[in-house]
Formats: structure tokens, sequence, C-alpha cells
């Protein structure tokens, strides 16, 4: 036997020799034991070929590797090489394998028979052709050419929801595919999340995305998480916070109304009451201001501080709790009435030539009227002053629970760390979001920032932590209701024609003056040659915007029975919407059709068959007459394809393995959902599908394969130009006379060659790592970088230097590439008459805001000044201004659903919501995976020891929790890092509740924390308020 | 020879966020739990290590009634890889062998799941899955360390609280540390494991007594001639009767071997 022994046992086996002794000596009967030597035991290794991806689950865009052997994955593991994440993911991204090698996954296309009470399962070509002709039947009976003088050209009863997780290229075509439907209720994941960080950020900065870089917070000197939970839910993001900390010394500050295990981490954790951010914020804005505190040059030219509104304003304090222009009946605020007072509109001084020129000119006004002295009774920064005057540290104690002696302290230190040679950053989250004051919020952090000089400059800026893999790339690639493209607000029923909408959306000074080169570009790569000048380049086969047109909006008319059809991508509403059994009973029965695309039979998927109404025969399958069609859909690293993380640096998604059985790539699913449209439509002559009939669709590969070419939409999106087909290198190609083509401005450049596909160059450098994807706008990493020189252009500090002017090369140079024209010099002067940047000076560093500098005062839909309210259920009145306890302009959807309104005695507890590290949203690509459901199997419902007692519970019980909307079950937690809030001389106890269980799946199941949570509407975006409400909670003797 | 390798675990880093805890599922291939549930205790519900989770965050919570102090401890806990580790003292087979690079690996081959390993841990670490009848524990990804590659916790560690390498370097990182942490009055923060069971090849820093976490001040090494350990032994198969088992797994061995070698000639052909 011994002679067999081939080298590789030999191997094995002659380290082990006192092991085969002993055994030896075992079998003989008489135990010796030797003393085991070192051992060499070969072992095998996972081997295969590796691929690229981007993990699917947060958005901080971690890369990982995939290893693949005879076309199986094997293995996914975190990118050493990324700038981002090197190397490391959490548990989720380490579990990702499973998600991908999933029993859960669908691998075949189900139909439900209207009526029917089980699936059957039906071929692709069948179920699309079925699909294709829903659409055309329902768009054809239902659509709307004009309306009492509008032109909508509308197909009001088909809606979209969805598409956070998936690629950029499938965004984009989906979107074309829609719009041209006539589609106009198209929203995604996005307006549950951060809908309200665009409007709030491009209010005070000029674009509504985070202005730093992931990477960045290792530069910060001070880094304040308030209203997001950073550790927990973007863990390699937070690495680079305990780099800071541990690194350089940065101080970490957690302010949260929980004990989270971001606060663990923290030099100092505070506790704040929900729902009461802008007192807290309103007063360090106060304290600054009252101490001088502030960053005085930054303060006097880069900012709005200096410029003098219209006599027509009044403030929250003249008006106890509203601004000039409310109207109560309507709830609306009219914003003209905040705006500046301005020079006379000087003469222009030449006659526009372009459209871009003519639009610009006939928007003209004259500049806003400053007062350097800052001391003019309505310039901002005195109204600033005024609006923040009771915003005291003794009302922060009273209404926050926070102790007058930590404001101090926290004041202090932010004066401490910021400045010159310091820079703060503030990361938020959901908890700044979910709320009807939710842009508000972030604006209040925004005026905080500018005050200290912190924005534009290394470690210094707002951090809007977004949730999903492509939540910023279905943004930019707006799946959304009212934006057309790269944040290009959606045309309205006041635009008949091109010129309508071009002077409705664009702006006359300021980099947003290019509005009409980028609409011409996108209508030209839209309809191609049938896009001509007389045509107004195809701009009315876009349906028109006419009512609320968002998720909550489309909900309520699906409720109304006015939608017929929702196509689902990506997204469970039945476990991540509000008021989740609403949309199981009264809103999806009432679709006629329905399609989900999804790697997992999701909730939302099963609703009429598994859902707990069904279940308990409330409802009955046989009632609920939708006819849903399920397509297995592949996952992240089974198809090609960018996403955006939340510093905007895109990344390709290399295509690994094929996916399972029958499941297809999204891309895939539109492009031939697209094609067979195209050709029920190809006889039409009707106006109404001149859009479908013209729609550029031809991404048939060269070599013949299965479509669509993924580089030919890469590229559509990019730009070229019309004649030769030459990739524009910029979107300072573009041009608004139909000779260039250009799917979104914002990604002009991402494929500036044919060959160069710079989303997926992979260079880890120095510093920013420019050559690391693709970061829009123009691979600027740092936006309104240009604020990290003063106005000569040099660096505020040398330890602060970002980019600078290089005055023997004349140009702007540095770390970064300059968010900036590279060559305006620094002292370059404003053109009175001037359109675009010619009406900034060389020291105006938001480029994108019409007047350069940042706005401290910004008109939102719910003011220009951040304004405490309270939440639409809260337990406690508004102290500041109780004839107004809520955002008076908040939108309420009361045929959906009941509110509980100010110190309701049946709900007398306040509740928040929020996710876990273990589990993603609506539970899907989480609560199927084995790994992560077994770190957190059941709903639980974290409470304080005191509320515990109150009600007769300890850990481990079952309790029930109540609101008008419904109640659920789950299990208790009971902890101190919950606390009760002393607000007004009144205990308040809190519950907090993750939101990630459902019915659907076989792993973990549990209730649907959105049972309890309401429709309502936060003004400028239609978001939510998850992370405050209130509610009941009592004892249950058993789960059931 | 290789030289000593381990895992230093920085406590005060961690984020307690389970990277580790999935990410040795993954490399590993390890399932989940039999018995999944909340247990109502922090954010802890697998508990304790076991043959399926080698290795394990625990949550300790310390506040006071009013909140005015309190802290939320995370470790991330695994195999120790003891210098003087009980385990090996204690198997009678010699299945738990030192590796070339210094840590304690299971022979899943020569394992007989006699359990004397899982009496003898101080720590609990080793428990022995049932279906196969072998012991389970941590590797130290001794397959990754043959290949040049960190454990797949440390490179998944979000935070560098599990730091891999020498056990020189990783010795004078801890101890860089510690004086960090005290000058910023963390005075409770010590390092645990470096003067225990002949020094622990994965070792902490911690920012509260052993006890605090679980872990014993001073475990005692097994002492294989002590009547105890020797009657866990082989003896004390024989004792139970059970001396057919080891039999049998003798069997299957080398019907696995044969197995093995005849697909090792067949590819040789």
């Amino acid at each position: 036997m011994l002679a067999k022994i081939t080298r590789r046992e030999f191997l094995k086996r002659s380290g082990a020799v006192a092991t085969a002794t002993t055994f030896m000596t075992l079998a003989g009967g008489k135990p010796t034991f030797v003393k085991a030597k070192r051992a060499v035991i070969p072992q095998n290794m996972k081997k295969g070929k590796t691929y690229v991806t981007v993990c699917p689950y947060c958005a901080i865009g971690c890369s990982l590797l995939v290893t693949v052997s005879e076309g199986k994955i094997i293995d996914i593991q975190g990118n050493p090489d990324s700038p981002i994440n090197e190397g490391k993911v959490c548990s989720k991204g380490a579990a990702a394998f499973q998600l991908v090698k999933n029993k859960a996954r669908q691998t075949k296309v189900l139909y439900r028979a209207p009526g029917a009470s089980e699936w059957e399962e039906k071929d692709w070509d069948w179920a699309l052709d079925r699909v294709a002709e829903r659409i055309k039947e329902t768009r054809d009976r239902t659509f709307i050419e004009e309306k009492d003088g509008a032109r909508l050209m509308v197909t009001p009863s088909i809606a979209h929801l969805g598409g956070s997780t998936n690629e950029n290229e499938w965004l984009y075509l989906h979107i074309k595919l829609l719009r041209t439907l006539g589609i106009v209720n198209i929203d995604d994941n996005a307006r549950l999340c951060h809908a309200s960080t665009v409007p709030a950020l491009s209010g005070s900065f000029g674009r509504g995305a985070m202005t730093m870089a992931v990477q960045d917070f290792y530069h910060s000197d001070l880094i304040i998480i308030m209203g997001s939970n950073m550790a927990e839910n973007h863990p390699i993001g937070f690495q680079w916070v305990l780099k800071a900390k541990e690194e350089r010394g940065a101080k970490v500050i957690v302010i949260d109304p929980r004990f989270t295990r971001t606060a663990a981490l923290a030099d100092q954790y505070i506790a704040i009451r929900p729902g009461s951010d802008i007192v807290l914020l309103g007063a360090l804005i106060r304290y600054i201001l009252e101490n001088e505190k502030y960053f005085k040059d930054y303060v006097l030219n880069y900012t709005n501080a200096s410029f003098i509104v219209n006599e027509s304003y009044q403030d929250t304090e003249d008006l106890d709790g509203v601004f000039a222009g409310y109207d109560p009946d309507k709830g609306i605020y009219n914003s003209k009435m905040w705006d500046y007072e301005r020079e006379e509109r000087p003469a222009a001084e030449k006659e526009p030539e372009t459209l871009t020129e003519k639009i610009a000119d006939t928007l003209r006004k004259g500049p806003p009227k400053r007062d350097m002295t800052l001391q003019h009774p309505r310039s901002v920064f005195q109204i600033l002053r005024k609006h923040y005057a009771r915003y005291t540290p003794e009302l922060v104690e009273k209404m926050t629970g926070i102790p007058e002696a930590t404001f101090y302290e926290l004041a202090e230190t932010i004066i401490e760390r910021t400045g010159r040679d310091k820079t703060a950053s503030i990361v938020y989250s959901m908890g700044w979001t979910q709320h009807t004051v939710g842009a508000q919020i972030i604006r209040a952090g925004t005026i905080l920032l500018g005050l200290l000089g912190s924005v534009g400059r290394p470690g210094g800026g707002v951090a809007a932590m977004r949730g999903h893999s492509n939540v910023q790339g279905a943004s930019d690639f707006p799946l959304l209701s009212n934006y057309l493209m790269g944040y290009i607000p959606y045309p309205g029923q006041s635009a008949r024609t091109l010129e309508d909408y071009l002077l409705a959306v664009s702006k006359p000074t300021g980099w947003m003056s290019n509005t009409p080169k980028y609409v011409v570009s996108l209508l030209k790569a839209w309809f191609g040659e049938a896009a001509t000048p007389e045509r107004d380049f195809g701009f009315d086969a876009l349906p028109r915007a006419f009512g609320d047109h968002t998720l909550f909006g489309f909900l309520d008319q699906m409720n109304k029975g006015s939608i017929e059809g929702l196509i689902q991508m990506g997204q469970n509403i039945v476990t991540g919407g509000q008021n989740a059994s609403f949309i199981r009973t009264r809103a999806l029965p009432k679709l006629k059709w329905m399609v989900v695309v999804d790697p997992f039979l999701t909730e939302t998927a099963t609703f009429w068959k598994d859902s707990p109404e069904v279940k308990a025969q409330e409802l009955r399958p046989e009632d609920i007459q939708t006819e849903v069609f399920f397509f297995p859909a592949a996952i992240f690293a089974e198809k090609s394809g960018s996403v955006t993380n939340t510093g905007r640096t895109a990344q390709w998604r290399d295509k690994a393995a094929d996916p399972p059985g029958e499941a297809k790539g999204d891309l895939w699913f539109t492009y031939e959902l697209g094609r067979r449209i195209k050709k029920l439509y190809a006889s039409s002559t009707l106006q109404r599908d001149w859009g479908i009939r013209h729609l550029t669709w031809d991404y048939e590969p060269e070599d013949g394969g299965e479509g669509p070419d993924i580089m030919k939409i890469l590229k559509e999106i990019n730009g070229y130009t019309v004649t030769d087909g030459q990739h524009v290198k910029t979107f300072l190609d573009l041009k608004d006379d139909g000779t260039t083509a250009c799917g979104n401005w914002l990604y002009a450049g991402s494929y500036p060659e044919p060959g160069h596909n710079r989303l997926a160059d992979r260079e880890k450098g120095e510093g920013y790592s420019l050559n690391w994807g693709f970061t829009w706008p123009a691979n600027r990493h740092i936006l309104y970088n240009r604020a990290s020189s003063d106005m000569s252009g040099r660096p505020w500090s040398e330890n602060k230097k970002l980019i600078w002017w290089d005055a023997v090369e004349k140009k702007w140079t540095g770390l970064d590439v300059p968010d900036f024209p590279v060559t305006k010099a620094p002292d370059a002067e404003p053109k009175a008459a001037g359109i675009g940047l010619d009406a900034h000076s060389g020291s105006a560093p938001f480029i994108m805001q019409p007047d350069g500098v940042m706005q401290l005062f910004a008109p939102l839909v719910d003011g220009p000044l951040p304004t405490h309210y309270e939440p639409v259920e809260t337990p406690v009145g508004n102290l500041l201004y109780p004839k107004y306890p809520h955002n008076p302009v908040t939108v309420y959807y009361r045929d959906i659903n009941e509110l509980h309104g100010v110190a309701n005695p049946s709900y007398p507890y306040i509740i928040t919501t929020y996710r876990l590290t273990e589990h993603w949203h609506g539970g899907a690509m989480s609560r199927n995976v084995p790994w992560l459901s077994e770190l957190m199997p059941e709903l639980f419902a974290e409470i304080a020891p005191e509320l515990a007692r109150e009600i007769g519970v300890k850990g481990g019980d079952w309790v029930e929790i109540k609101t008008e909307r419904g109640r659920i079950r789950a299990r208790a937690l009971v902890s101190r890092r919950i606390r009760p809030y002393v607000i007004d001389g009144k205990i308040f106890q809190v519950i907090g509740l993750p939101i990630h269980w459902g019915y659907a799946g076989d792993v973990v199941h549990g209730d649907i924390t959105n049972d309890l949570t309401s429709i309502v509407g936060e003004p400028n975006s239609r978001i939510h308020e998850s992370k405050v409400f209130t509610a009941h909670i009592r004892r249950l003797e058993t789960s059931t | 020879m290789t030289q000593q390798v381990g895992m230093f675990v920085d406590t005060s880093l961690c984020i307690g966020c389970k990277a580790c805890q999935v990410a040795c599922k993954e490399w590993n291939g390890l399932p989940v739990e039999k018995e999944v549930y909340f247990t109502g205790h922090s954010y802890d519900n697998t508990k304790h290590l076991s043959a399926y989770t080698w290795r394990h965050v625990k949550f300790i919570e310390q506040f006071n009634e009013d909140r005015t102090e309190g802290r939320w401890l995370f470790l991330s806990d695994s195999c120790k890889h003891c210098n003087d580790a009980p385990c090996m003292e204690v198997c009678p087979t010699d299945a738990l062998v030192r590796t070339e690079f210094g840590t304690v690996f299971v022979d899943q081959d020569v394992c007989i799941g006699c359990a004397n390993c899982v009496a003898a841990c101080p720590f609990g670490v080793i428990q022995i899955e049932e279906e196969k009848g072998v012991a389970q524990k941590c590797t130290l990804c001794y397959d990754r360390l043959q290949n040049g590659q960190e454990p797949a916790c440390a490179a998944a560690c979000p935070t560098g609280a599990i730091r891999f390498g020498s056990i020189d370097a990783l010795k004078a990182v801890a101890h860089d540390r510690l004086e960090t942490l005290h000058r910023r009055g963390e005075t409770r923060a010590n390092i645990y494991g470096e003067d225990i069971l002949g020094g622990l090849n994965v070792f902490y820093l911690l920012l509260d007594k052993p006890a605090v976490y679980g872990l014993p001040e001073a475990p005692r090494s097994a002492n294989k001639h002590t009547a105890t350990s020797f009657g866990l032994g082989a003896l004390g198969l024989a004792a139970l009767g059970i001396v057919g088992l080891v039999s049998f797994k003798d069997q299957r061995m080398k019907a696995r071997q044969e197995a093995q070698e005849n697909k090792d000639e067949t590819i040789s052909s």
C-alpha cells in the first residue's frame, strides 16, 4: 500500500508523521501520545478567472472581484485595488456570493392570469409580446393629446417604479422608452430615500449631490454624523471616518436619537429627540453668527450673505411661523415674494444669436444688490440673524433634550475645528431626508457649513450617504417624475413648444444657461434624423407632466382606479413603501396588469397570493383582477454596465457569468420590449405615435450576436457629433443646433473615444485616484473646489490646498480637476449683461448657481430658510410657532390615510424606523440570503427599560405596535441604548423599529414595519416621514 | 520554517458590522446555524462559536441608568491559535496540528470526532460538526495563508480591527495602540492573550476586563498527563467502548485515501 502512495499524498502526509504514528499505535491498542510537529498539509484554493464588479448593496461603490471557474461564479471578494474600499467589505458585501448563488432566485418567466390563485410558467417570447400588447392597448385607449387647452401627449394610466440597483445604461434606455410611450408616472427608489436631498443641496450649492468624495472624509478635522447611521449602513464609507479619527486626530461627533454602532465609535455622542433637528442646527447657526465665529472672507465673497432681499419678504418671525406669500387655502407659497432686490437690467452688449443666447437673454434680469458691510437690515446676513434669534441654547434643551452645556461644548468644538486651516464635513442620510421638513434640515446643515467655510475644500462638505448601489445613477438618469435628464427639470403642461419649455427651465446666468444645448442634444440622441429644428427636434413627443406623478401621487391615482398598468423593476414597494397595507389592499389590486422584473419573487410580485390579507381571507385572489407578469432578472455579477456611487464616481461592472436558468439582464428586457413595441407601432401615421416610430433603437451588435450592444448605448449617452459620429470629449462640445447628440450631458466624456470607456478605468492613483472610474461632472471629485482657494486664487492654507491659480501658466491647477473654467483668472470681472458664466467673476466658486455663490438664503417650495416645524405626528406642539405645528405646505394624501396629529392620547409614543447592517431595505436581497438572515432573523422593536417596565415587557417578548394605518408584531429588544426624552418638562418614550421584514422568500419572515408608516409628502420632494411618527405599543402573550 | 503569524483584534476599532463573520462563512463555505432565532441579547443572534460559525461578533452594552455614561463594545471572536493549545494536548489522534505558520489546524481526515478538544478548549472555540463527525474551527484560512493571502476576515474587516501579520509586528502595533488609548483616557484598555497559554496567536486589545467579554482571565493549559485529560483521551474512548468508532473512522480514512490515490493515478496516467 505504501508503494502506491502518490507524490501528492506523500507530501500531504509527510508533515503529519506523528498523526500516522498515533493512529497505528491506537489501532495496535496501546495509546502513546506524540507531540505534534509542525505540519504542512497542502490546501486547495479557489482559483479561476476574475472579473471586477461593484457591490449590489449600498452606494459606497465597493469594488468586488468575482472568481469564475468553468463558467460558474465560485467566489466574490473585495477588490484590494479599489481606492474606495481597498478590498474591504461589510457583512452584506461579504455575503454577495450567496446572493448570486441563491436557491430562492427565480429562473422562470411566471404569469398570473386575472383572478387566478397560482402562477403558470410561460416563455419569454409569449410574455414579452403580451406585455407589449398590454402597454399598447392601455396607451392607445387612454392617451391624452390635449386637455383644457394644454398640450399633454400623455399616457396617464401606466406607471413605472424602481431601478436604483440597475445600471446606468439600462436606466437610460428604459427612460427613453417610457417617456416616448407618454408615461409621466415614473419614480424610483430615490423618491423614498434622498428625494429631499436634491432640492436642498441644489438650492444651496447648485447641484443636488454630495459635494465630496467618499475617501475625502480622511481629510476632515471634524465629522458630524447626524441623521446617518454610517457605521451600520455605510461601513466602508465609515472606514475613512475612522481613519481620519485615528490617523489624523479628527473629531467624530454622532447626533442621533439612538445610540447606534456609529455612536459607539464616536468621540462624542449626543442624543436628540427625533424630529427636532432644525432647532439644534438653527441654534448652532445663531451661535456662530452672534459670536462672529463665521469664516468672514468666505461668507462675504462665496455666499449670498451680502445680497439684499426684496421689501416684500417677511420672515416667520414677522408672521408667527409662515413666510410672506403663504396661501393658506392652497397650502402653498408664492416664492416671488422672496426674490432679491435687483439693479436695473443692463442692455445686452450684442444681439443674441444661438438658441442658448436667445433663451438666456430673454430670462436675464438685473444683478442682485449687495451690501458688503452686511449691515443692511434686508441683507441675507441680517435676515439670518433675525430668523434664528430665538433658537437659543435654552430652547435647544427644552425642545431637543440636549443639555445646554452639551450644546455649548458642541458649538465650541465646531468653531475650533473649522476655518482656514481646518474643515468639517457633515454626514447625513435618511435621518434627515425622511421628514416633512427633510429638505430644510439638509439646508440647515449646508448653511452651517457655508458659514464655517467648509464646502469645496479637502475634508469639507456635505455628504449625502446614499443607500442603493446605483441610486445616484437613478437620479442622474432619472427614473423620477420631475427630471428629464441630468437634473434638467421635466417639462410641464405649460410647455407647448421647445421654447416654452426652455424658458421655464433654463437659467440666464450660471452654468445651467447651457440647458438648451443639453436638451437639444438629448432630443437628437432620441429621435435621430427626424429631430429637425422645424419639428422642435421632436420635443412634442415628450409627454408633459400635469400633476403629482411621484410615487405617492400615482399610488393615490391607483387607489382611485386611474392607473391600469405598473412596471416594477428592482423595487419592492410592498415592504419598502409607506402604508404598505394600503399599497397591498387598495392600490395594487386595482391594477389591470403589473410587470415585475426581479431576481426574487418579492412581496410585491406575490401580493395577490401571499399577503397577510389573502392569508386571512380578507382578500380573495379571485377578486384581484390584476394580470401579473414576473420576469426573472440577472443579478449584478451577471451583467455589464456602470453604477454611480454616492460620491458621483461611476464604475463599470464586468459581466462574470450568465444568469441562471431563463433569467435575463434588465437591459435585454427593455431592449426587447422596445423592439416589440416599435414593431406594433411601425405602420401608425398618428402624430401621437411619431416618437415611438422615430425613437432611435439601433443597438444591434456588429457581430450579429444578441443585442443590445451596450457600447452603442454608452456612446449615445456620452454624445457624438451627428455628421461624422465622433465621440464628444466633454459637455463643452455640445451644441443647441442639432449638430450634436448626447443622452446625458453629465456623462459626456465618460466614453471619449472608441476603445476608451472611462467608466471601466481602474487605475488606483495618488490622492483622489482621478483615473478610477469616471466622476461626474467632468471627473471633478470635490464639487465647487474653486472655494478651496481665496479670492486671489491662493489656497486658504497650505494643508488645505486643493486647486489654485497658477499665475505663470495662467490656469487653475491642483490635486483635483478644477470645478471652474480652467483659464478664468481669479480677478476676472463679471459682465453686467453677461449670460452664463460671463455674468460671474473669477471668484464665484458655485458655478451652477445663477449668481455664482452659495445660497444661504434659498427659495425652496417651503421657504427660503429652514424653520422648525414638528412632524405631522408629534407628542408635542411647536414651541416656536404654536400657530403652525407642522410644515404649513406639507402635502397630505387624505384619501389614503389618517394621521395622528399633535399629542394624540391613543398614540403617545414616538417611533422611528431604520435599517441594519445585516439587512437591506425591503429585504429581498438580504432575507433571501441565509448568511445575513441568521445574523438578524426576526423583526424587533428596540425600547428602553423604562418603557419595557411601563408595558410589562422583557427582552424577547412579543409586542404589538399600532398606528392608524396598521398593526404589527415584533420581538422586544430592551436596551439602554434607547432613551426617553424630556421635552418641555414631559417624558416621552421612543420605539425603534427596523424595516426589513416581509412575507416572501423562504429564509426568514416577519411583519412589515411599513404597515405602520403614513403616506405624507415633504413639499419639495414628496418624500415621506418614516423617521418620526407616533404609535401605541403593548405586550402580546404570543406571536399570534 | 515560516514565521509565526497571527492576528491582532483591536476591539477599539470594531464597528460590529459582522463582515468578518460572513466573510469567514463565505470563504470556508459554512452553512448557517441549524436553529436561527432572535436572542434578545443586543445585536447578537448567533450567540457563540460553533461548528458552523468559526467567527462570531460579541456585543456588550454598558450604560448607566441615566445614560450619562455608555459604551457599546464589540469583539470579533475566533480560535486563538494558542501556543500551548489545550485542544492539541488532548487530541488522541493528533488531528490538531501545528501548521507551518504556527497556527492550529484540524486535520479533517484524521479527526475522529471524540470531542476531547471541545472539552479542553477554555474559549469554547471547537465544536463537533455532527454530520461529518469531525471537529471544526477557524483554520486562520490555512488555504489562503499557503497562497500568500491574509485570512478572509482580516481582508474584509472595514476598519482594520482585525489585523493579520507576524506576531512580533502585531505586538508592536498592539502596544502602540494601547499607549494611545491610555493617553486618551481609556484606562481600562488592556491587551489580552500575550501571557496566557504560551501566548495566543490571535490576541486582543480590550476596552474592559476580559470577563466583560466572556474571556477567561487565566485559562489553564490542559495537561495530557493528568488523569482527566488522559481519561478523555484514548483510554477514555476505550472505556466508553467507542474504539469501534475509531476503527470505523480508520476504515473510512483508508477508503478515502485509496480513492484519492486512484484519482491521482488516473490524472497522472
